[in-house]
């Protein structure tokens, strides 16, 4: 193997990198929050949606949210990602002839994207305003319109690029999915979970709906399964179906400090659109790190302050007495 | 007498006409924002919300604004006398810098009926360091109202209130120290919660210091600039003897900013990213130049004493600092989810901060033409 002064440089610096990473990003970092034990979740198993987009209707229609088409013809809904006016999406992966459910090559997969209620969200770290909350018992990250200044750091600290501005009107507003807030309140659960035929989206308790997607790797794949549908634990009636080759991890348990909604597939979560290779922890917890320690109590800026006042005060104190005795000696 | 005193001669002068345009252009601009929003008006998209408006004109126009805390510095904490000249035109300038961001800042806000959540105890996040920010600016912007007041109580003689003003200025001096400390180094916390999205070339836990580091050179990096265009455009001597210095001073805090910057990438790992042939790679590579060529200039003591390599220098260094804000926050971020997203500032855009830099420069022609600012010309 011949390695040129490129990839030399390069695999000398991903080396050092590595091996220096644990260390710098331990550096002036806050604890990682953890889940609610009643945090309220969604798994979605990419697997069983069969691209109906029943939860994108229901979705519109729980939230009053208005038809969005980007076809010339503007007749059906036809959004191609969430924004000021979609929610929830559902997007198509598809390679080569794209023949085959769930297959990476020549095959094609379904994918449900709108905001995945982190654990430790960036953008209700980063609002200065508190118009984004994190529930603490639900720990739904939900929107307020009402107090937020349209800054939209949020919308530029999200990771997986959810929360969305309405640019094209003079009062616009942030929008993101809100896990249907308003109908849980009333004991309901959210549109797109309910509507959901196959049980690819599923709504429960994060633990329950992680205990579930265990078993779901345990089982043999081609196996028959009985996937609950809904609501995770209610009676209504499961969907029965093969168990996919999954992909081998669950995405949302680790990434960035987890997320309340999670996901199963067989092809790999980059292809779906998610960030992979982020770390275990939350950028949070290292922006906060960083403003915990220098303005713990304000106690360094009061003390900064306090030295600053004394030094200018003499330094100035001086110029004053030099100049009165100037003056003194003209006069 | 004050050793500072007003220019003189006409305000409505050609230069002044042609501003003047800029800005009104600028303002009609403005109008359409509010009554369309900012989609009509500017490329901002949910893939790059932060465009030119926040940048240019708010995180990199206080980095030019912080040619007051750069010089307050040096006279004030270091006690260096000789630099006090230099305070009243440098506080002007920060002034404005900061001034101008606060409307930059008004005129970006997607709700900006909603301002007044930031000032109420019960909304306040104090996690977020965007309050801090927003805070540390508003009061920023009044203390140096309050440095800068003496320029109009000479002019218009208020000895009274001078007197008692100096007996307390001590205290709003080391605010005015204590204030650009805290937020210009959260400008670059800001961007540490980006995580991945800005490139490893640019992203660490190092932002804070690295952007107070570069604001303050930028800060010794304006004054000898607008000295010399000052004393080129108002046909004033040059005060050459002291910018050579305060170039020298630069050049400490450039080397400083150098080595921390230079190192950070090496014991991140990360600099192999700048030879991987992309845009990222290029514009790392022009920012590092525009740094270093300062340094190299600045080095032979010969460079320091000529107006023409001071200037260069001054002028290199500004766009460095300027170069690194829109990498970090722009070029170097790049959002991977939620769609394929592109930015590049539209023209409307652009001219609503040509217009606002128009403002700052027309506000600079008549303060100096009226107020006491500029110190006193020896020689004239």
């Amino acid at each position: 193997m011949t390695v040129n002064r490129r990839q030399f440089l390069k695999m000398a610096a991903t080396g050092v990198g590595a091996s220096l990473c644990t260390t710098q990003a331990q550096a002036l970092q806050r604890e990682t929050l953890k889940v609610s034990p009643d945090a309220v979740g969604m798994l979605y198993d990419s697997t069983l949606c069969i691209g109906c987009k029943a939860c994108m209707v229901a979705c519109k229609n729980a939230n009053g949210m208005p038809v969005e088409s980007t076809d010339v013809n503007p007749m059906w809904d036809t959004p191609l990602e969430t924004s000021g006016e979609t929610l929830n999406v559902i997007k198509l992966y598809k390679n080569g002839t794209g023949e085959h459910k769930d297959q990476l090559d020549d095959g094609f997969a379904f994918m449900k994207r709108h905001c995945l209620h982190c654990v430790d969200p960036s953008c209700v770290s980063v609002c200065p305003v508190s118009a984004m909350t994190k529930d603490a018992v639900t720990g739904i990250v939900e929107h307020h319109k009402d107090r937020c200044i349209g800054c939209r750091y949020c919308v530029y600290s999200c990771p997986f690029g959810i929360p969305k501005y309405e640019y094209d009107k003079a009062f616009g507003q942030i929008q993101k999915c809100q896990f249907c807030a308003h109908l849980q309140a009333k004991g309901e659960i959210p549109a797109c979970c309910d509507v959901c035929p196959t049980g690819a989206t599923l709504f429960g308790r994060v633990d329950d709906l992680k205990k579930e997607s265990e078993r779901r790797l345990q089982a043999k794949p081609g196996d028959r399964y009985v996937f609950p549908r809904g609501k995770f634990g209610s009676d209504r009636p499961p969907h029965e179906a093969a168990i996919a080759q999954y992909q081998e991890h669950v995405y949302g348990l680790k990434e960035l400090g987890g997320t309340q909604i999670m996901y199963m597939s067989a092809i790999p979560f980059d292809k779906l659109g998610l960030p992979v290779n982020v770390p275990d922890y939350s950028y949070p917890s290292q922006a906060e790190g960083i403003q915990h320690t220098l303005y713990k109590w304000m106690l360094a800026p009061a003390i900064l302050l306090g030295g600053l006042s004394y030094v200018v005060h003499r330094n100035t104190q001086k110029k004053d007495d030099e100049k009165n005795a100037s003056e003194r000696r003209e006069s | 007498m004050s050793a500072h005193q007003p220019v003189g001669g006409k305000i409505i002068t050609r230069p002044f006409m042609v501003l003047s345009v800029l800005f009104m252009i600028a303002a009609a601009i403005l109008l359409a924002r509010f009554v369309l929003g900012l989609g009509p008006v500017t490329n901002l998209n949910d893939g790059y919300p932060w465009g030119i408006w926040i940048v240019i004109d708010v995180m990199i126009g206080t980095a030019f604004g912080c040619a007051g805390y750069s010089v307050a510095l040096l006279v004030y904490l270091l006690n260096k006398g000789e630099y006090h000249p230099l305070v009243r035109p440098a506080m002007m300038a920060g002034l404005f810098g900061y001034g101008l961001a606060g409307m930059a800042v008004m005129i970006d806000l997607g709700r900006y009926w909603n301002f007044w959540t930031l000032l109420w105890p019960g909304y306040m996040q104090f996690n977020s360091v965007m309050l801090e920010v927003a805070l540390c600016v508003m009061a920023y912007i009044v203390v140096l109202a309050i440095e800068f007041s003496p320029a109009f109580l000479e002019k218009f003689g208020l000895k009274d209130i001078h007197k008692k003003l100096n007996k307390v200025l001590f205290f709003f001096i080391a605010v005015g120290i204590l204030l650009p400390t805290m937020h210009q180094s959260s400008l670059g916390t800001l961007a540490v919660v980006a995580g991945h999205q800005i490139s490893a070339l640019w992203q660490t836990q190092l932002l804070p210091p690295l952007f107070l580091i570069s604001a303050v050179l930028m800060g010794y990096a304006l004054v000898p600039f607008e000295s010399i265009l000052a004393s080129m455009g108002l046909k004033r001597p040059m005060e050459t003897p002291l910018l050579a210095k305060i170039s020298y001073v630069a050049l400490i805090v450039t080397l400083i900013y150098l080595a921390i910057r230079v190192g950070d990438l090496l014991w991140r790992g990360a600099l192999g990213l700048a030879f991987t042939g992309s845009l990222d790679a290029l514009m790392f590579w022009i920012e590092m130049a525009l740094f270093i060529v300062p340094v190299v200039l600045l080095m032979k003591p010969a460079n320091r004493i000529k107006a023409r390599t001071i200037f260069i220098s001054a002028a290199s260094l500004l766009v460095a600092g300027s170069l690194y804000r829109l990498n970090i926050y722009i070029i170097g971020y790049h959002p991977t989810a939620g769609g394929s997203w592109s930015y590049f500032p539209s023209v409307t855009e652009m001219l609503v901060t040509l217009g606002i830099f128009s403002l700052e420069v027309i506000l600079y022609l008549i303060f100096v033409k009226r107020l006491p600012v500029l110190h006193h010309a020896p020689t004239a």
